[in-house]
């Protein structure tokens, strides 16, 4: 809309490291059609060639180009410019809650560690040699599996999330959904040691059902759900005397 | 450029109702240590209590029993609707429904309250 009449872009890039970040300002020619990533990209190509950022895939579905864009976490690949500007500007920086390595790039390795932490991977039960399990794709526990598995771990909830900002224990919006989604799985046997990594110091609990993740989520999923739905199952497990 | 790099979208429904429950759940643990001292003194000291509630006939005083009507009454279905939202697996409409219903008939009971009055 506004951007058609626009010939310049006012980008503001945060450089740096996570130690020394500073803001620098770009010109970057307007198009009818132009992505948050392809104004990134621009500058990359023929502004400065040191702008560090991530991208894969292009389509939102490989979940590595997520930034701060104006204070909100999204995915730069799916996102319009013109969804975004504010006047004829907008202000790109490395997403939040993760430790900066250069410029837009964080990194991502305590968000996967939380995904490993709780429980985020198959608790198989069965060999090759068993026959594959059959699912009933009606059943409720099947459902609520199926809402949480189109995430592609791009971070954006981990981000937005104000308790994941006050306490680097807790394991985020991201790692909970998916405990949830394998509590829920039934070809997952992790049960039990899922309860247990969810319920910790850094577990559902912390929660304070603020939903910014489920706001901001770009492929609409809704962890804070997720959430409270392992809030219920540790509280049935703890009054059945489980633990 | 601290301020790009924190979170600036905070303005949505859910946050806003989590800041108010927090917020209001503040102000009125602020105020029961007061509440409770001027009612002490119907034991201790019951003229300086009478010379408190004369103060009530006032216009600011009125104003600030609204305000705390007003919190008891935000964090009370505030505390309802996170009670309901996380221990209730309800769908998205139908969380809506019930907090219009309640909404409603807290409307009703409040104009019925305002005509009795």
């Amino acid at each position: 809309m506004a951007q058609m009449t626009l010939d310049n872009l006012k980008v503001t890039i945060a450089r740096g490291d996570g130690s020394d970040v500073r803001p620098q300002v770009f010109d970057v020619p307007a198009y009818a059609n132009q992505t948050v990533l392809d104004v990134v990209s621009w500058v990359q190509q023929n502004a400065d060639p040191t702008l560090s950022y991530r991208f894969a895939c292009r389509v939102g579905m490989c979940g590595s180009c997520a930034m701060m864009v104006n204070g909100v976490p999204r995915w730069t690949c799916r996102t319009h410019i013109s969804k975004v500007l504010e006047g004829d500007a907008v202000t790109i920086a490395p997403l939040r809650n993760l430790p900066v390595i250069k410029d837009l790039v964080v990194d991502m390795d305590p968000f996967f560690d939380k995904w490993v932490g709780a429980e985020g991977v198959h608790h198989g039960a069965l060999t090759r040699d068993d026959p594959i399990a059959e699912i009933d794709e009606a059943s409720e526990t099947r459902v609520e599996a199926n809402a949480g598995i189109e995430c592609i771990n791009c971070s954006v909830c981990y981000a937005a999330c104000d308790t994941v900002a006050g306490n680097a224990d807790y394991l985020g919006p991201a790692a909970l959904q998916r405990a949830w989604t394998l509590l829920n799985d039934a070809k997952d046997e992790g049960r039990a040691a899922i309860l247990d990594a969810v319920s910790g110091s850094g577990g559902c609990h912390n929660c304070h059902s603020m939903g910014s993740c489920t706001t901001y989520c770009p492929n609409d999923l809704d962890p804070m759900s997720a959430i409270a739905g392992l809030k219920r199952e540790t509280a049935k497990s703890f009054f059945r005397g489980r633990r | 450029m601290r301020a790009a790099r924190g979170i600036t979208s905070r303005a949505h429904p859910l946050w806003l109702a989590y800041i108010l429950h927090r917020l209001s759940g503040l102000a009125l643990a602020l105020f029961l240590p007061l509440h409770f001292w001027v009612l002490a003194m119907a034991v201790s000291n019951p003229d300086r209590l009478d010379g408190f509630l004369q103060m009530t006939e006032t216009g600011t005083v009125k104003l600030a029993e609204f305000g705390l009507v007003f919190l008891l009454a935000v964090h009370m279905f505030g505390g309802l609707r996170l009670m309901a939202m996380e221990w209730l697996p309800w769908s998205a409409p139908q969380k809506t429904l019930a907090a219009s219903a309640t909404a409603l008939s807290f409307l009703i009971a409040g104009l019925f309250l305002v005509k009795a009055v």
